[in-house]
């Protein structure tokens, strides 16, 4: 239970049978607390955006933090399930639980397909890779029938929970997109904090090292980039109910490029810092809507600044200062 | 036939624009992301001599590369020589915030609805070859874009200035001790590396609509284009950018639908075959 400690290393090296470290539970309790009363202050749209971007940037981080691995494509993941689960709801008249869950698994299956051609190339290699593969999948989604072209799938139905309860009210969607993408948060964090999370530190600290100890470096890599393609594919899949819509912003390299820059700027490497991305990233669209080309301008700035000044992200100086890992 | 020159047109630009990113990849070890949007950048600074200073085609074809040209290495000394100590991850991520800020200011003003350029009077106008009809300004473009490419591999190749080029890629910190301005040099390939971009703007201004998103979906071909090339060898990244534009016009022909993505299908079966590319050296 303790944290071990190493002041001077910014990053822990908690044993993997030594459970969650009280401070990362009290942050867990805070955040879960907060998000159960915020719908009351906020517009709760607005918040299920925010969590959706969250859960999608802690995937994100998944595998560039942890596996070490910069992918340019997962708006592939987001959109494809964004697509399938939008279609699950509306032309199949599938339950929401049933369409997200159709929605991800579309998402995986991709995330294997592209995931196996993918970690034969390595740095910049892969984020070049990634990037054509998902150009590929939004040529795919402007041609073919069933995403509706440049129209996108519109008035996706909310449905009713389990066939039981109606999402239509806000509050009612906005417990279950709770759920779905906090247990996600939680899931990823428990994969980062396992024997297998470990084994990928160590290939990203020193792949050679990896190797010589027998591990199949390849075999990791494509584990951890499917497992990050499927949480992406969740939080795209929960978004397309929120917004009853999937359309190909979703699919487009730009939204890849958010993503990166959620994850740049809240601190990759960090269990909160995509959280804390997505949640500036988020907020400064919805503030600055008004000001349309300017927001893209702003988001260039901030990848610039981010890279050149602020490498380790919010969160990543806040770990620093306090010296412990977050 | 027509196709299959739309195509050669089309592998004109891939193999000015892969050239450039190959020949900065070489020295800088960076992937410039902002490759499409300075070749954007061209096109527009193009338009804007001949409309706003009534400056044309041909000096337009040298200035606006050499703005371009300035501005890279503008841009190389005040911010990319920060990064050349860390992962090569972070020049990737830099050029990619610079590519969202170029593109962001061009469509604030300009719109993203296209600006014509017109073709040059000295090349309007075209030849019937009898088995299909040839626009000048077309074969223009092949012509300057062959001839470019290989006055950059012969300067790289066969001149003493590109055998510095390519010691200074293989071994930067000797080749520094033989008393050879390393940082310079790097500064130079840059400005000339986004040069060429620009260069294939102007190029493509008469024929495509000058926007602010053209370079955009271009450099991500192009980055498929290089990836199946391979970056090793500066022939390697001009032969696949024409191979791989005449396959797209043969696609284009017999199977339509595909021709936006053969070209990603290629890389696949590369990747599955030779992951280190066509001409490439295993990274």
């Amino acid at each position: 239970m303790a944290l071990t400690e190493n002041q001077g290393d910014e990053r822990i090296h908690v044993p993997p049978s030594a459970g969650m470290p009280v401070l990362h539970k009290v942050i867990f309790l805070v955040l879960l607390a907060f998000l159960m009363v915020l719908p009351f202050m906020v517009y709760p749209v607005f918040a299920m955006k925010v969590m959706c971007f969250a859960l999608f940037a802690a995937a994100f981080n998944l595998l560039l933090g942890f596996g070490g691995l910069l992918s340019f494509g997962h708006a592939a993941f987001f959109g494809t399930a964004s697509y399938v689960a939008a279609h699950a709801a509306k032309v199949w008249g599938l339950t929401p639980e049933l369409a997200v869950l159709a929605g991800t698994g579309a998402a995986a299956l991709l995330g294997l397909a592209i995931g196996a051609l993918a970690v034969r190339r390595q740095g910049i290699y892969f984020a070049m890779v990634t990037l054509a593969f998902a150009q590929m999948v939004y040529f795919f989604a402007l041609q073919t029938e069933f995403t509706g072209g440049e129209d996108g799938i519109q008035s996706v139905p909310r449905g009713d929970l389990f066939g039981l309860i109606s999402l239509q009210d806000n509050i009612a969607l906005y417990f279950f997109v709770l759920a779905v993408t906090f247990g996600g948060v939680l899931f990823l964090y428990r994969i980062t904090h396992s024997p297998f999370g470990q084994v990928l530190k160590a290939i990203r600290e020193n792949e050679a090292r990896a190797i010589s100890l027998g591990y199949n470096v390849n075999r990791y890599k494509l584990l951890v980039f499917v497992l990050s393609a499927t949480f992406a594919g969740l939080a795209g899949a929960t978004k397309s109910q929120v917004f009853q819509l999937a359309s190909l912003t979703d699919v487009h390299w730009s939204m890849s490029g958010e993503v990166v820059l959620m994850t740049l700027l809240g601190g990759m490497g960090t269990i909160f810092g995509p959280l804390v991305g997505a949640a500036v990233i988020v907020t400064m669209q919805n503030y600055l809507a008004t000001f349309g080309a300017w927001v893209t301008v702003i988001q260039g700035v901030i990848f610039v600044l981010s890279v050149l000044l602020f490498r380790e992200g919010i969160v990543g100086v806040i770990s620093r200062r306090f010296k412990r890992p977050l | 036939m027509g196709q299959l020159f739309l195509g050669l047109i089309n592998g004109s630009f891939y193999a000015v624009l892969s050239l450039g990113l190959a020949v900065i990849f070489g020295l800088l070890n960076i992937i410039n992301f902002a490759h499409g949007a300075l070749y954007m950048m061209g096109a527009f600074i193009g338009w804007m001599l001949l409309n706003y200073a009534g400056i044309g085609y041909w000096p337009a074809l040298i200035l606006s590369p050499l703005i371009v040209g300035g501005f890279g290495i503008l841009l190389e000394r005040t911010m990319l020589s920060r990064l050349y100590h860390l992962d090569h991850l972070y020049g990737l991520l830099l050029t990619f915030g610079l590519a969202l800020i170029i593109q962001g200011l061009f469509r604030n003003y300009y719109g993203i609805s296209g600006m014509s350029y017109q073709i040059p009077a000295a090349l309007s106008g075209g030849q019937n070859l009898g088995f299909m009809f040839l626009p000048n300004y077309r074969a223009w473009v092949v012509l300057a874009s062959v001839v470019v490419c290989f006055g950059t591999w012969f300067m790289i190749e066969r001149t003493r200035l590109g055998a510095y080029l390519r010691a200074a890629t293989e071994n930067p910190v000797l080749v520094g001790a033989f008393g050879i301005n390393v940082p310079l040099m790097i500064t130079l390939t840059y400005g000339f590396g986004v040069a060429l971009a620009a260069f294939a703007g102007v190029l493509a201004a008469p024929i495509y609509s000058v926007n602010p998103n053209m370079g955009a979906d271009l450099i991500i071909v192009v980055f498929a284009v290089v990836v199946i090339g391979g970056m090793g060898s500066i022939m390697g990244a001009i032969l696949t950018g024409f191979g791989l534009g005449l396959v797209e016009g043969l696609a284009r022909v017999f199977y339509p639908e595909g021709s936006a993505v053969v070209i990603f299908v290629i890389m696949a079966i590369v990747l599955m075959i030779k992951p280190e590319g066509l001409f490439g050296r295993a990274v």
